[in-house]
């Protein structure tokens, strides 16, 4: 068999990443659509599974569009993806962790605020 | 390709990777906000409640298939075929032109039922991070644009092979945006999580 040329093998990376993007899409579409599957599966369970999918086609696109394990060493387009990762990370868990708590502790109905408060300050 | 072309190209691919990154912060602040706010629809209608999801479907196939002509474009252009890059490129324009016409349309049927950006604090961050996604969208449009008459005036040049190489980058970035949007806003929104 001939070997496939650097721009041969390119073209085959692109096509595998089309097609199983585009087969993650569906099914993470198909998932939701069907009022039967939420109903066994339940919303978050399925929530879970299209977060997991989107994450799955994120390091396919990364690795078949963007050609990110292709780089030499040093790997700094990498790193700095890593990087940025863990920022997000801080920024996205970080902003909800506190708003949320917040919305517990905040929106309450004002009955239920006093007592609370009552309880807080060990009235 | 002599050395110092090697070199000016591997720095400012990285340069413009590290660009792509600061923008990934961006979107991830809008993503946590949008988050934070999706429940607050101050008795107005709920995600779930409006969006077409056929059509968001199509949406997402027609970004995720310009990604892909886009990569055949930047072979043609490593080939250095003109007329084949000029094509893939051109059909990733229409392509692009056809998404932001359909997240157009949705947002003027949204805006016709009175669910503008003002009626609540979701609608608010749904349109900030969604029209933020459009507007890079635009914006590579235009940079498709321009590199086109590049490599009509100036040819196979090192320069607008280099730029070729650094639209392709931003286009397959913005896919990836749209994968988060897809699933974040679209689907949990179905879902009515």
């Amino acid at each position: 068999m001939r070997r496939l040329s650097a721009i041969d093998k390119r073209l085959v990376s692109y096509a595998v990443g089309f097609i199983s993007s585009v087969i993650l899409t569906v099914i993470a579409y198909a998932l939701v659509t069907h009022d039967d599957i939420v109903r066994t599966l339940t919303a978050p369970g399925i929530a879970l599974i299209i977060a997991a999918l989107a994450s799955l086609q994120l390091i396919v696109q990364l690795l078949f569009f963007m050609h990110i394990s292709e780089e030499q060493r040093p790997r700094w387009k990498l790193l700095t993806f890593i990087f940025c990762f863990i920022i997000l990370g801080v920024i996205v868990f970080g902003s909800l962790w506190i708003m949320f708590d917040l919305n517990d502790r905040m929106m309450m109905s004002p009955d239920e605020m006093i007592k609370y408060m009552n309880k807080q300050t060990g009235i | 390709m002599s050395t110092t072309v090697a070199t000016i190209n591997d720095k400012t691919n990285l340069g413009f990777w590290v660009y792509l990154m600061t923008d990934c912060i961006l979107f991830g602040s809008l993503f946590a906000t949008y988050i934070v706010l999706h429940k607050n629809t101050f008795g107005g209608p709920a995600g779930g409640e409006l969006f077409d999801m056929p059509a968001i479907l199509v949406e997402t196939l027609i970004l995720l298939t310009s990604s892909f002509t886009c990569g055949l474009g930047m072979l043609a252009i490593r080939r250095q075929k003109r007329s084949q890059a000029l094509f893939w490129f051109g059909f990733t324009f229409a392509l692009g032109v056809a998404f932001l016409v359909m997240e157009l349309s949705e947002f003027n049927a949204l805006i016709a039922e009175g669910n503008s950006w003002q009626r609540s604090g979701f609608l608010s961050a749904f349109y900030t991070l969604v029209g933020t996604h459009g507007l890079h969208i635009t914006i590579g449009l235009l940079w498709m644009l321009v590199m086109g008459w590049q490599l009509l005036r100036k040819g196979f040049k090192d320069s607008v092979i280099r730029r070729f190489s650094l639209l392709s980058m931003f286009w397959h970035f913005l896919d990836i945006i749209w994968i988060f949007i897809f699933t974040f806003v679209y689907l949990m929104g179905d879902l009515q999580l």
